[in-house]
């Protein structure tokens, strides 16, 4: 089912969402926001560039977008897929939990914050450029993956994963990072871990098109949370 | 450190003629203050261990037992209190902040007892509840700005979803880790029963709760603890809690070790994981971006449901509540700092925040003014102890009110404010599966229920007394209020006259 975002607003866009029972292609999408929030089952490709809080709730539905995306993409995903074949905003995958987000270019800031896990849920952020600052803030479980691919320059910002108490994230650099907190230990990703990234590598690869090979040409550096509870020490009970 | 000890603030008092060594007391109390001595048979106490909780002594079949405060004292100094001694000589030793729970316990006005209410004499007459008909139904929610008829005269009836309580009192957020399962089962089966909603609070809702759903508000906070499609349908409202009352600007820490079991499951997070809630939502910096996850919860529940916004009462209240009611919420809910909580460094529960009736009354003002009031319902809460503030706080401007600490002392609390330590005599403030079950869900929903229609009688009451009939003729009725004792400032803000006046 194809239909023309323009005129629409995003209100009445995303009632003709809700009412899909089967795949729909929007066109002419200029920041139409909310699409596909809590969608489960279909696939929604959208050409052009969607607005903020898209796939918010996501339960399952799959987002392809021909374009960039904006801000509070994929907020408290619990499960599906978005692949966004440009650049996404900030706050992109907030709180997440379940399901993959993928994106060709470049995150903004504060990606990945807060994302978790929760058995068989595990939340895989893949960016193919760079990020800004506050990566993976108080992260608490799943993957992110920073691959930087078109530039020599570390590829994230600062205070990446401050807060940091479960999860792990891994950037693909010819430097190791600097200036981390504390509470986050880095190392050299070792086979194991590359074992465990690998899965996503090659779907990320076959999604956009992309060498694995080429991905897989600069070492990976492990981000992991210091100790299990950050906080523990903190307080005095009385 | 014998030389730092600090004395116990109390003291347990046992009657050595009454008591018959059935060590009830031992086994009831979790901080381990009542010891039997074997070699002399007979029981001992650690005061130090005790949290004045009254398990022991409300438990004890003989009445042997009493809790008073020591009269061991510090040098006299109306300054240098013991308390403050006592701080300071906890944090040399720690290190550490110092956590306490449910709400400031300090001695800052109290408003609502400087607040007095009117009643009818011979003109207005005052009205009899027992023989005539007083509406003690709010719907909360967003109203039209006006009257609209289509070309015939109709009334267009295109509102938004409201949520419909049979007394202005709702069940305020409490998460399920914080209290207890049979604490959270007893919430839903009363407000089931009253007609009225309960609030999950940020930990998610536990699969056999449900089918409470219409009487349910589903709150998301920072941490999205067990948010999804299912849990944002289930409810009849959802909440944004953008703060909290006793502890405004700071988020939530719920310890790895309370993470076990059901819990684990109802957040979704793994067993023994720390539940971190941030202290701001990292999506959310300002109005708009607070529009946008308000818009977004309403397209993944297709405008079903109302959409609440709670925020500590804090300096600039009102300006924050405009910008609320501007950002799409239906619903304002506004903690005041006498608001409790499971755990709160002691500090900002103590210092930070202002009272709920300042709040509420500046807050009404200010959306009057706009002319904007009608777009939100306000739902006030922090501190409401009885019928007499819920009826005060509806004058001064609010919809209706939320009570938590209330609401828990039905169900057996006895403020001992040591709910951080997870060791709750009374089964609520604990995951422990043998303290749980000293609180049973079926007289703890009756015992809520018999409280939430003994303030429906006496709201109406003091409602008919006034010559009210219906709760929406009292919302912002402030000529109904006079102030005792209070100053001009206060007066104006609070928008009453002094007694007398």
């Amino acid at each position: 089912m194809n239909v023309s975002a323009r005129r629409l607003g995003s209100r009445a866009l995303n009632d003709e969402i809700r009412r899909a029972e089967e795949d729909i292609i929007i066109e002419d999408c200029f920041g139409e926001r909310y699409i596909g929030s809590g969608a489960s089952s279909i696939t929604i490709t959208i050409n052009g560039t969607p607005g903020n809080a898209m796939g918010a709730y996501l339960d399952g539905a799959t987002i392809i977008v021909n374009g960039n995306a904006q801000d509070a993409i994929g907020d408290t995903m619990n499960d599906g897929k978005i692949i966004i074949h440009g650049n996404a905003g900030d706050a992109l995958g907030y709180a997440m939990r379940g399901g993959k987000i993928y994106v060709k270019g470049d995150a903004g800031y504060r990606t990945g914050i807060h994302m978790k896990e929760y058995k068989d849920k595990r939340p895989v952020i893949v960016v193919g450029g760079s990020t800004g600052s506050f990566l993976g803030e108080y992260l608490a479980g799943g993957i992110i993956i920073v691959l930087g691919m078109e530039s020599e320059a570390f590829p994230v910002g600062d205070f990446t994963g401050t807060g940091m108490h479960g999860g792990l994230i891994f950037i693909r650099s010819s430097t190791p990072p600097a200036k981390l907190h504390k509470q986050v230990t880095v190392s050299l990703a070792d086979d194991s871990d590359m074992g465990f990234i690998n899965e996503y590598l090659m779907e990320y690869a076959d999604t956009f098109g992309l060498s694995i090979d080429e991905i897989l040409r600069k070492p990976f550096y492990r981000l992991a949370p210091n100790a299990k509870n950050p906080y523990k020490q903190l307080y005095t009970i009385y | 450190m014998a030389a730092f000890d600090i004395y116990p603030e109390y003291e347990i008092v046992r009657n050595n003629e009454r008591c018959t060594n059935c060590r009830v007391c031992e086994k009831q109390c979790a901080n381990g203050a009542h010891i039997f001595l074997t070699d002399k048979n007979r029981m001992a106490a650690d005061d130090a261990k005790c949290v004045n909780c009254h398990r022991c002594v409300a438990m004890c079949p003989v009445r042997a037992l009493k809790i008073v405060k020591t009269d061991h004292t510090f040098r006299e100094n109306s300054y240098w209190t013991g308390k403050s001694i006592k701080e300071i000589n906890r944090q040399a030793e720690s290190g550490g902040v110092l956590l306490s729970s449910m709400g400031n316990p300090e001695t800052y006005p109290v408003y609502f007892d400087r607040i007095l209410l009117n009643a009818s004499q011979v003109t207005n007459p005052s009205i009899d509840p027992l023989r005539e008909p007083m509406e003690t139904r709010v719907y909360l929610g967003s109203k039209p700005e006006k009257v609209v008829r289509d070309e015939k005269g109709r009334i267009k009836v295109d509102l938004p979803p409201h949520i419909m309580l049979s007394i202005p009192v709702m069940l305020s957020a409490m998460s399920y880790g914080s209290i207890s399962y049979n604490a959270h089962e007893s919430l839903a089966r009363a407000a089931a029963e009253a007609g009225i909603l309960y609030n999950t609070g940020e930990g998610g809702l536990h699969e056999n709760l449900y089918n409470y759903g219409s009487n349910t508000i589903v709150q998301v906070a920072s941490g999205r603890f067990g948010v999804h499609k299912k849990y944002l349908s289930s409810g009849a409202a959802i909440e944004i809690k953008m703060g909290q009352g006793a502890k405004p600007g700071i988020g939530g820490h719920l310890p790895g070790t309370k993470i076990v079991g059901d819990i684990s499951k109802t957040r979704m997070i793994p067993e023994g994981s720390d539940a971190i809630s941030p202290a701001p939502h990292h999506d959310i910096y300002s109005i708009e971006d607070l529009s946008q996850l308000i818009y977004s919860l309403k397209e993944a529940t297709g405008y079903s449901k109302p959409i609440i916004v709670k925020i500590a009462a804090v300096h600039n209240v009102a300006a924050i509540a405009s910008g609320i009611a501007r950002s799409g919420a239906d619903i304002i809910a506004i903690d005041g700092f006498r608001g409790g909580t499971g755990a709160a460094p002691t500090r900002i529960r103590d210092h930070v925040g202002i009272p709920i009736e300042l709040a509420l009354a500046s807050v009404d003002n200010r959306l009057c003014d706009e002319g904007i009031r009608n777009r939100v319902s306000i739902v006030a809460g922090g501190g409401i102890r009885s019928s007499a503030d819920v009826v005060k706080a509806i004058a001064l401007g609010a919809d209706c009110v939320y009570i938590g600490t209330a609401a828990l002392i039905a169900l057996g609390c006895h403020l001992c404010r040591s709910c951080h330590t997870g060791k709750c005599n009374w089964g609520i403030a604990t995951q422990r599966e043998d303290l749980m079950k000293r609180l049973n869900p079926d007289w703890g929903y009756k015992r809520l229920v018999n409280l939430l229609n003994a303030w429906k009688h006496e709201i109406m009451e003091m409602m008919g007394g006034m010559g009210i009939n219906a709760i929406e003729s009292l919302r912002g009725n402030r000529l109904m209020l006079r102030g005792v004792g209070l100053n001009e400032k206060e007066l104006e803000i609070l928008g009453i006259k002094h007694a007398g006046e």
